[in-house]
């Protein structure tokens, strides 16, 4: 009996120093087993006299309670050291790059097209696309650009081998203008039986074709094409909307936008449009940006409307010339090179 | 239209500098494309008189000038220059003159040595001074250029040359006098019309003329001068203003023309009136006549094309250039002079036939005044008579028809909705004063009749625009329009083009943009396509045909990447192709006998992955493409078929079934092109109609089961040529309702499998919505599966 603290003094210290949990079970029957060193007070008990017995018999029950407490504690430590171990065994080197498949980027042209539809969406605009082997009649005649007219030679047209049903050699379409008359004339003819027609506001991008290959233009090019009709859309609000439209694409208000007078066939009073950059590398230099104007009375009435009640106005703009100026690219064959290194600059 | 700007305000003088002039000018619609300085920059050259030219002692090519620059000692100059003689007036840059160089520095003369001797200065050769090329001897100045004055001024070279970049319809403006009548207008500045006085006949010289072609040649002056030195020499202020408005001098009769031209843009021609065989008749050609003309081509001229003939034939193609055969040389004595109007539509488009252009043609066919006739002969009969001498004869006029100048009506209230903006009526009839525009008031507006000069006014809108150009398109306000806020339907069960991009973007393709036309063996090699839609007029022959695929762009695509050390290439490319198609006819969005649809093309080069740790390197596969090409279809239900395509492997090729329509293909580049356009491996094309892939049917919705679902494996054993999709398709046709889903998850070849055999293993998922299945309903199932299996394809179950 005398012996109950070093035993629990032997015990504490031995479980302390096990690391290993089967070894800790063996040490745990050595004192709580069958035959372990407090099993064998606890039989002793019976030979103490009664007055004793009660006392000592707690005793050894506080020194049991103790040591399972301990061993317990012990084996929540030794598992808490496995689980360490193997965590540790199993650290990641986590700035290894991820794996996997890569990701292709949009080309810099679609990106500027995306943000010019979502302008124009923003507003109510409609987007159109449609051919670009066309007719001499959509792309010329509709447009009051007759044949042999000097405006003509103002865009040097590819021509095909094809003919149109009046015989006519088919080309590329020089602009997306063709589609001003193209989407007109459906949505005319949409709401033939309506009182009013409602008013046409579509944008049509797309690509197009010039005879015209050198540093600064592309045999092949795009274009967006604008047209507002309605019964009162005036010039006054042309230049806010382009205006507008500038100042959003370039995300600032710090640019200058001056209409100046030009002449297109298919537009009357036509306009140049430059603009100017309040910072940045090209500030106050005035860059052409868009050819605009009121859609000619000639050009309304091959819509199919009455150019006494709808007037409007039109506009067209290279994507190219936006992108670049966007993006501060300096060479615009760099579009088509189908170059990676450039292409994958457009995250 | 090139001048220069001392030339213009002697006609205009408003108060504004070079640069407010060139933008107002730009801003009313004459866009000044350049400024540039006429000479660039020197000081210190003075005009000097050479007194004695003597030999330098020590240098053959070297001699020594005493030149007086109106100090009383003279300066003596070594010079190189093998044109000095004594008597000549030169100019002299003096120690101490900074000259320009030809890359835009500067540099001083010092005193210096030349071989010994002291040169006070440097005489100037036109090079030097930056006004011509010429470096064949010192300038020789007029010999009474004032000696010790600046050259500057001597030989105006404080001048700006403008260029203009005119629009087709300001024809008026392509002449000194249109562009000063516009400045005018536009500043308010007052307009000092060149002054021409008609010259008195000297004799009764005339030559016939007879117009039989009146639709073409509305009106003809002509006259004869006789006795002419057509060899006397231009004199130097008229070579210098052509020279300033680009053109060359050639010889005094030639640079007349010119000049009268520019001055007036009042085209003109001058004929050897000896070489004239009878009367001059203005008809249209005859087929097969031929006209051999000034700048030595021959054309052969027809009925649409008008001609100036004599009794020889045609002698010149009106309003465009004259011919060889009478042409006026500098020992031609005795003259006739054209001055003729020639209708726009009768010369529109004629020199685009013949492949050259002319300064007459570019005029004629946008409209030359046609009441300036008359006084177009008699100045260049002033400048000729001044000049070269001679008798004029009387100047005959034969009018035929003349363009009509109807009064264009222009209301107020209209002019005000078009321009959004309201200009007062006195504005308005100011404007129209201003610009000689002749107008009477109505009731809504007013009533314009345009000058004999303007050719592009016939409807209101040309009123209204020129209303809003002189008033400023600047001062016209930038309106926020206001429109209806209605909504634009939605359409679910159409994709958005720009989904599908950034769909086979996110599976690792570069977007590219290529050229839609190509070289003509892409399209043999690439598409099979021997007859493609070829161009009339291509840049290069690389540039020469439509294309009707898309995989000859992506293989080039691939090469020019490879070619900079870029081993691994993936790009998609969304456009058009183009073919013949007699199906296709006209409509809202179709050209009658092509066919442009819409497709996606793409390609796989290299690594199936981006090189990367932990990842065995592979090269990329058909079924790699063919997930990236599923991926996009989803949900639509397609079938894979093999398929022979010119461009691909034909054991590795596939077409795309949708609705048993080919909707596009897939596969392997064909060895032989392979090796043709020199790839070291095998790229996967694949090219789809963008139709099929917008095209995104609205979601079905089914109940999801509470019940487990049961699953089973089924491995089976066919022969080798029993595709896997006849199975597949054998168990989705006919399956046991329970069956949901059914996936191959292995194919095995080897080791107990007989050879010509291949082993097929099913993952099958069964379930049903009312109960647990029981064991042996999933085992009647299972027995479904391969019972069906065997009697479609002879599957046997694998041991």
């Amino acid at each position: 009996m005398d012996n109950l603290e070093k035993i629990v003094g032997d015990a504490l210290e031995q479980f302390g120093r096990i690391n290993d949990a089967a070894a800790l079970e063996q040490a745990k029957a050595q004192y709580l087993g069958k035959s372990g060193a407090l099993t064998e007070l606890l039989k002793g008990l019976g030979k103490l006299p009664a007055d004793q017995r009660r006392e000592a018999g707690s005793r050894i029950n506080a020194a049991k309670v103790e040591l399972e407490a301990a061993l317990v504690r012990r084996r929540d430590a030794l598992a808490q050291l496995q689980l360490d171990a193997r965590l540790a065994e199993e650290a990641l080197d986590v700035t290894l790059p991820g794996r996997g498949a890569g990701r292709g980027r949009l080309h810099p042209l679609t990106r500027t097209q995306a943000r010019i539809e979502a302008i124009f969406s923003s507003i109510g605009f409609d987007v159109a696309d449609g051919p670009e082997i066309e007719t001499d009649w959509n792309n010329f005649t509709a447009l009051n650009n007759p044949e042999n007219h000097p405006a003509r030679s103002m865009q040097d047209t590819f021509y095909v081998e094809n003919k149109d049903t009046d015989g006519r050699p088919l080309l590329l379409r020089t602009h997306t203008s063709p589609m001003q008359v193209r989407y007109a004339r459906m949505w005319v003819e949409r709401f033939r039986d309506a009182a009013k027609v409602p008013p046409i506001k579509v944008i049509a991008p797309g690509r197009t074709y010039r005879v015209d290959s050198d540093a600064t233009h592309s045999p092949m090019f795009h274009q967006v094409e604008g047209l507002w009709i309605d019964e009162d859309v005036s010039f006054a609000d042309l230049k806010g909307v382009y205006t507008n439209f500038l100042r959003c694409f370039f995300e600032t208000e710090e640019l200058e936008v001056r209409f100046r007078p030009s002449f297109f066939p298919f537009t009357e009073p036509s306009a140049e449009i430059d603009m100017a950059f309040g910072a940045g590398p090209n500030k106050g230099k005035w860059l052409e940006i868009s050819g605009a104007g009121q859609v000619h009375p000639t050009v309304i009435r091959n819509f199919g409307l009455d150019p006494e009640k709808y007037i409007g106005f039109a506009f067209g703009s290279g994507i190219e010339r936006l992108a670049m100026l966007r993006y501060e690219i300096n060479d615009l064959r760099l579009f088509y090179d189908g170059d990676l290194r450039f292409l994958q600059q457009f995250t | 239209m090139k001048f220069s700007e001392h030339w213009l305000r002697s006609f205009v003088d408003p108060s504004l500098t070079t640069a407010e002039l060139a933008h107002a000018l730009t801003m009313a619609g004459l866009e000044v494309e350049s400024l540039e300085p006429a000479a660039p920059p020197c000081s210190g050259v003075v005009v000097a008189e050479i007194l004695e030219v003597a030999r330098h002692p020590n240098a053959d090519r070297l001699s020594l000038c005493r030149v007086n620059v109106g100090e009383t000692a003279p300066l003596s100059i070594v010079c190189g220059a093998p044109n000095v003689v004594a008597g000549m007036r030169v100019p002299c840059a003096r120690i101490g003159a900074r000259l320009s160089t030809p890359d835009g520095g500067a540099f001083e003369i010092k005193r210096s040595s030349l071989r010994g001797v002291e040169s006070q200065g440097m005489l100037c050769s036109a090079k030097e001074l930056g006004i011509d090329e010429d470096h064949s001897g010192i300038l020789a100045l007029a010999a009474d250029a004032p000696i010790g004055a600046d050259v500057r001024e001597v030989l105006q070279l404080d001048d700006t040359l403008f260029t203009l970049k005119l629009t087709p319809n300001r024809a008026d403006c392509l002449s000194l006098l249109g562009v000063a009548r516009e400045a005018a207008a536009i500043t308010g500045a007052a307009f000092k019309a060149p002054a021409i006085t008609a010259v008195a006949a000297q004799g009764k010289a005339r030559h016939p003329v007879k117009i039989s072609a009146p639709e073409g040649c509305g009106r003809f002056a002509g006259r004869v001068i006789r006795n002419v030195n057509a060899a006397a020499p231009v004199p130097e202020w008229m070579k210098q203003r052509l020279a300033r408005s680009g053109q060359r001098s050639i010889s005094a009769l030639v640079d007349v023309t010119n000049y009268v031209m520019l001055e007036l843009g009042r085209p003109l021609h001058v004929y050897d009136l000896d070489k004239l065989r009878g009367a001059i008749d203005v008809r249209f050609g005859r087929r097969g006549e031929r006209v051999k003309l000034l700048n030595e081509q021959t054309v052969e001229v027809d009925e649409n094309v008008l001609c100036i003939t004599d009794e020889s034939g045609p002698i010149g193609l009106a309003g465009i250039m004259g011919g060889d055969s009478t042409k006026a040389e500098t020992d031609s004595r005795h003259i006739f002079l054209e001055s003729a109007f020639f209708f726009p539509d009768a010369i529109a488009g004629r020199t685009r036939r013949y492949n050259f252009t002319s300064d007459a043609a570019h005029r004629f066919e946008r409209g030359v005044d046609f009441d300036n006739n008359v006084a177009g002969i008699e100045r260049a009969t002033e400048l000729i008579l001044a000049i070269c001498g001679g008798e004029p004869g009387p100047t005959v006029d034969d009018v035929a028809r003349l363009p009509e100048r109807k009064p264009v009506h222009v209301r107020s209230a209209r002019a005000a909705r078009v321009l959004g903006i309201e200009v007062s009526d006195t504005e308005i009839a100011g404007i129209f004063s201003r610009l000689g525009l002749a107008s009477a008031r109505t009731a809504e507006g007013f009533d314009v009749t345009p000058p004999s000069y303007r050719f592009d006014i016939a409807i209101e809108e040309d009123l209204i625009e020129e209303i809003a150009r002189i008033h400023g398109y600047e001062r016209i306000p930038a309106n926020q329009p206001r429109a209806r806020a209605t909504m634009s339907p939605q359409r679910e069960a159409v994709r958005p083009l720009m989904r599908v991009k950034e769909a086979i973007a996110a599976r690792d393709y570069q977007e590219v943009v290529n050229f839609s036309f190509v070289e003509a063996d892409w399209e043999r090699d690439f598409c099979g396509n021997d007859a493609p839609i070829g161009l009339l007029n291509p840049i290069s022959s690389q540039l020469s045909v439509m294309r009707s695929g898309l995989a000859g762009n992506l293989v080039a695509n691939v090469r020019y990447n490879l070619n900079r050390k870029q081993s691994r290439v993936r790009v998609f490319e969304l456009g058009r192709v183009f073919r013949s198609d007699a199906e296709v006819k006209d409509g809202p969005l179709t050209v009658a006998g092509i066919a442009q649809p819409l497709k996606l093309g793409g390609i796989a080069y290299g690594p199936a992955y981006p090189d990367q740790w932990g990842v065995a390197e592979r090269k990329v596969d058909f079924y790699d493409v063919k997930a990236d090409v599923e991926s996009l279809l989803a949900p639509a239900s397609v079938r894979y078929e093999r398929a022979v395509h010119p461009a691909l492997h034909p054991g590795r090729a596939a077409t795309i079934l949708l609705d048993e329509k080919s909707i596009g293909w897939i596969g392997e580049l064909h060895p032989r092109w392979q090796q043709k356009y020199e790839l070291p491996q095998a790229p996967v094309l694949f090219e789809l109609d963008l139709d099929a892939l917008l095209a995104a049917p609205m979601p079905a919705f089914r109940e999801v089961s509470k019940f487990p679902p049961v699953i089973r494996d089924l491995a089976l054993v066919v022969d080798e040529s029993v595709p896997a999709q006849a199975l597949l398709e054998a168990m989705q046709a006919s399956r046991p309702a329970v069956v949901q889903d059914l996936c191959l998850f292995d194919i095995y070849r080897g080791k107990g499998v007989d050879t010509g055999k291949k082993s097929l293993a099913f993952r099958v998922v069964m379930q049903d919505t009312s109960k647990t299945l029981t064991d042996a309903e999933t085992e009647a199932a299972m027995a479904q599966l391969l019972q069906l299996l065997t009697a479609s394809v002879g599957a046997k179950l694998r041991t």
